[in-house]
């Protein structure tokens, strides 16, 4: 995508050119099923186990706890589901964030069809959850609590630790959609005190179609995928070679150049919306201040839409998504914003820029001028606008 | 999701954007909770559509249906006018998504109201 500023990150990210290298050979000279006996075979295994070890020691997990799939919904899917089926006989109760990624609420709601009962903590106007409200909506049958690290919409890194450490003394499955903050954040198993965690390639510069699901050495789970032994049988599928290799080196590359990334990233988002504050009247963050990733800006524009916002900077070149019904595909506009306490209206006109490594000052300055003159023309075309 | 090259022509380059000072119709359909809206002002002179203008809070559909509606309504009768459908704006406009029809249906009934509003101030030209 040359001659594009590509500003959404949070969407998707292109892989890194060292990664891309590092997976090409388990397509075509070492093509090999890792669960057959002969040599090449037997390299493709061993490519597998080493690759899970590295993503073990970087989240600070065992390499048996560690189990690859086909990304960030797959492990979200397995783990509300499975946790579901594993232990209905102690309960039917789960405690869900309303902010969840649609890969965690679906599967919830899906359950609630078949009986199971699902609690939906509130957030505050920062998107962010009170350890307390766990604490006070765990019963004796709840059986699983999900809450995600970091929110893909507005970046709000949640309290992790302080929940897993009240699930843990409840007894209760405690599971983390991590797919936004592997990577970006440390993320530590053991620190965050959570049992289950997703994780996704494709966000970390890394192949699409792969991601991870971290199990607790002593959690039980359903598997989602029947039919072969692969994963310790229990997620079946012939290993992605290619995508395991490609997500191991993603990570490596990204941990690597965490500290230094998330600085540079922090600064430039910071002068952006500095930036447009100055130039821009009525405009408002939505999301935590500081609280948040730190690529990630999320901030509603009063009187105009968000699709024609975007339309707009496509035609200048710059890629950003937005929280407005006409990019949901529904007819509410994004759900996180919603439950955030953000009125409808100005849910709508809302915009999510996510920094990456791609990214520059000379694209925070470009941005900075251009789109100024593009939410003046639509506040002039707007009903609703007339300050 | 695709729009056709007409559709990015209006969104580019609206038609009869604005408000008309003192309109003989105004419509005002839509609302900002479901981040559409649209305002219609015409001008009317001997039964025909003399002016058009729109605002329009919307996406790009949104946006190219309210400018496609002022210039097929122009200079048309106000009976021509209320002839004007929200399957016909989408027709000129070469389609929209399948997900973008309902962003559509705002332009015509925008339109259609600002007549009535006219036909209700003037009850003397009310037809039938």
């Amino acid at each position: 995508m040359e001659n594009v500023i590509y500003m959404d990150h949070a969407a998707t990210t292109p892989a890194d050119p060292r990664v891309v290298e590092a997976m090409l050979p388990w397509f075509t000279e070492q093509f090999g099923n890792p669960a057959t006996l002969y040599t090449c075979g037997g390299e493709a295994e061993t490519a597998v186990e080493e690759a899970r070890a590295r993503v073990a020691q970087h989240l600070n997990a065992e390499p048996e706890e560690i189990y690859f799939t086909s990304g960030g919904t797959e492990s979200d899917n397995w783990a509300v589901k499975g946790v579901a089926d594993a232990h209905q006989k102690k309960g039917r109760h789960i405690i869900i964030s309303p902010i969840e990624h649609h890969a965690v609420l679906e599967p919830a709601e899906w359950l609630e069809k078949r009986g199971y009962e699902v609690t939906r903590l509130p957030v505050d106007h920062t998107g962010l959850v009170d350890p307390e409200d766990v604490r006070r909506a765990l019963r004796p049958d709840t059986i699983l609590i999900s809450v995600m690290h970091a929110n893909n919409e507005v970046g709000t890194i949640e309290p992790i630790a302080e929940m897993g450490a009240i699930a843990r003394e409840a007894g209760v499955i405690f599971h983390t959609d991590a797919v936004q903050s592997v990577g970006k954040l440390p993320v530590d198993v053991k620190a965050l005190k959570v049992d289950l965690l997703s994780a996704s390639g494709h966000k970390i510069y890394g192949p699409k179609g792969v991601g991870i699901m971290y199990m607790g050495r002593r959690i039980r789970v359903t598997p989602l995928m029947h039919g072969g032994s692969q994963e310790r049988n229990r997620r079946a599928g012939t290993s992605n070679v290619p995508g395991i290799v490609g997500f191991a080196k993603a990570l490596d590359i990204a941990m690597e150049e965490m500290a230094a990334e998330a600085k540079r990233e922090l600064a430039m988002r910071d002068r952006l919306w500095a930036g447009l504050q100055e130039r821009i009247p009525d405009i408002w963050l939505n999301g935590h201040p500081t609280k948040r990733l730190p690529g990630a800006l999320n901030f509603r524009v009063e009187g105009i839409e968000g699709e024609a916002m975007i339309l707009c900077l496509d035609m200048n070149r710059v890629n950003v998504s937005s929280g407005s019904a006409c990019t949901t595909g529904s007819l509410d506009p994004s759900h996180v914003l919603l439950a955030m306490g953000i009125p409808a209206e100005l849910a709508h006109g809302s915009l999510r820029v996510t920094l990456g490594r791609d990214n520059t000052e000379g694209d925070v300055d470009y941005f900075l001028q251009n789109f100024p003159d593009i939410v003046a023309r639509l506040r002039l075309m707007s009903p609703v606008y007339d300050k | 999701m695709q729009y056709t090259e007409a559709v990015m022509e209006h969104f580019r380059n609206p038609r009869n954007m604005g408000t008309i000072e003192d309109p003989d119709g105004l419509g005002e359909v839509g609302n900002p909770t479901c981040g559409d809206m649209m305002r219609i002002t015409i001008k009317v002179k001997d039964d025909r559509l003399e002016d058009v203008k729109f605002q329009t809070l919307g996406c790009g559909a949104a946006v190219a249906t309210s400018s496609m509606v002022t210039e097929m309504a122009k200079g048309k009768t106000l009976e021509e006018g209320m002839q004007i459908s929200n399957k016909s704006v989408a027709g000129q406009l070469g389609g929209l998504p399948p997900n973008k029809m309902h962003c559509s249906n705002l332009a015509a009934d925008g339109l259609h109201a600002a007549i009535e509003d006219y036909r209700r101030r003037h009850p003397e030209t009310a037809t039938g």
